[in-house]
């Protein structure tokens, strides 16, 4: 009755449909989300070496700071609504790199501020990116547990 | 009503007035000067989004009875829809106004199933005015079907743009010298198992089809004996398809085919295959063809609102989207 391979299902019509249907420009777009994803990475190494050296932050500090900055320039840019112009041109090159992880933050929390401050900002604050969150932990705890079983093990130090 | 579901309206039901609001980017399109009302803020002063669709279908509507100097009481029914879950805008919109309401849901072919039941109340002699109108609004819908509007993510280029507009029609008893609705066919649902959600046009086509092919055997009429046959919101690519669809059932759409999706836009940002949404067909119709059916440049002409009657829910489901599309036929009286 419904949804794919059922009775309504018309495979001349479908194939007709993707045959008409206009394809994605792959070179075009893999290098648009290439250069703009290399350019965000880029100024990350830059926040990196300004906050080392004026500020003398080193590892995780270091990390954790640079990432900060990011964020916060992402969420600004949300704000005032160029990210998702950069999103357009670059696609995945600006949704990869932690700047795209703060702007499907963002973005939501804006959008539903209209239904309040608790039951929508923050409640949809992570329609986008929970599944992002979710994946995140049970991936860190998966690598956890491989990282203790074969340090049992002996195989790493 | 003869060859189910398509009626003829003996009585001659006019469309005797046609009011549109639209959104900015509308303003700009090649169609900008024919619109009633051109907003340059598409919030049209509320706080919300939803709150301006709202708006904009009740001054729409408002505008409409004042232009004919009639008063709420002279209108027996307001028959409206939109997109919103509960078809919000339309209700709330129809508290303003001392009229009986009547909600309609057929997602983009609203308008349609709208002017037909507003023209059937007239010709069964159960009503002396009722408003047929329909809604849409780009940030609504966006956010209901899609993702945030700030968010940075690629439009595929089969997508189409929901239109911001309102569209309002009087439909009244027959007056000579007005655009008659002679006939109407209500469409069938049909999937053909479309599954991308972005590909709007692909899932109505089928139904377009189905309705345009009805229409024309239970009216006896062929392609030709119409000005213009115009579809809702196919867009480029369902209007192409909706083409290939027709030829081979012998029908050739060609020469006087146009869908208001194509009309709309000047494609120069991400509207890709053109307009789409309750507002779309709604807004183009009132504006650009309603007046040359008034000043006869049109002669006759077929209104195909389509509409894809998928929720977020249906489709997040692995459901295809079915389609159905509604026709009425509309035409300069004789006499």
């Amino acid at each position: 009755m419904t949804g794919k391979n059922n009775a309504n299902f018309n495979k001349e019509y479908v194939e007709l449909v993707s045959k008409l249907t206009p394809k994605t420009n792959e070179p075009k777009t893999l290098f648009h989300a290439f250069w703009v994803g290399g350019f965000i990475c880029m100024i990350g190494q830059f926040i990196k070496i300004v906050l080392s050296s004026a500020f003398g932050l080193y590892g995780d500090n270091l990390a954790g700071a640079t990432s900060m900055v990011l964020i916060f320039l992402s969420a600004l840019l949300t704000g005032l609504g160029v990210y998702d112009r950069i999103g357009k041109y670059a696609g995945g090159g600006s949704i990869v790199p932690i700047t795209g992880f703060a702007n499907s933050v963002v973005s939501p929390a804006m959008e539903f501020k209209s239904e309040g401050f608790v039951y929508g900002l923050s409640a949809k604050m992570f329609t986008v990116a929970g599944p992002i969150i979710v994946f995140g932990v049970i991936g860190s705890v998966a690598t956890g547990l491989i990282y203790y079983v074969l340090g049992l093990l002996g195989v790493i130090a | 009503m003869t060859d189910k579901g398509t009626l003829f309206f003996k009585n001659k039901p006019v469309i005797k007035s046609a009011f549109t609001i639209v959104g900015p980017k509308e303003s700009q399109s090649e169609l900008g000067k024919f619109f009633d009302i051109c907003l340059k803020d598409d919030r049209y002063g509320e706080s919300s989004y939803e709150k301006a669709e709202c708006k904009m279908l009740t001054m729409s509507m408002k505008r409409l009875i004042e232009r004919q100097k009639l008063k709420d009481s002279d209108v027996d029914a307001i028959i409206s829809g939109d997109l919103l879950n509960q078809i919000i805008s339309a209700s709330f919109s129809a508290r303003d106004f001392e009229t009986p309401f009547l909600g309609v849901y057929n997602a983009c072919a609203s308008i349609c199933e709208a002017l037909t039941l507003g023209a059937t109340l007239i010709d069964g002699n159960y009503a002396k005015n009722t408003v047929c109108s329909a809604v849409s609004h780009f940030a609504t819908a966006e956010r209901q079907y899609r993702y945030p509007l700030e968010l940075g993510a690629i439009r595929p280029a089969q997508a189409q743009w929901t239109v911001t507009g309102a569209g309002s029609y009087l439909v009244s008893e027959h007056l000579s010298g007005y655009p008659v609705i002679s006939s109407a066919t209500i469409g069938r649902v049909i999937d053909f198992g479309i599954t991308d959600v972005n590909n709007m046009g692909a899932a109505m086509a089928p139904a377009a089809c189905s309705t345009i092919t009805r229409h024309l055997r239970a009216t006896n009429t062929t392609t030709s004996d119409y000005d213009l046959i115009v579809t809702g919101d196919l867009g480029a690519l369902g209007s192409r398809l909706l083409k290939e669809l027709a030829k081979k059932q012998g029908l050739d759409l060609e020469p006087n085919h146009v869908d208001c999706g194509e009309l709309i836009y000047n494609i120069d940002e991400d509207e890709f295959q053109g307009g789409s949404g309750a507002g779309c067909s709604s807004v183009v119709f009132a504006s650009y063809l309603y007046p040359m059916l008034k000043s006869k440049k049109i002669k006759k002409l077929l209104l195909v609102a389509t509409g894809a009657l998928l929720s977020t829910l249906s489709s997040q489901q692995g459901e295809s989207i079915p389609g159905v599309a509604h026709a009425i036929t509309v035409e300069c009286s004789n006499d």
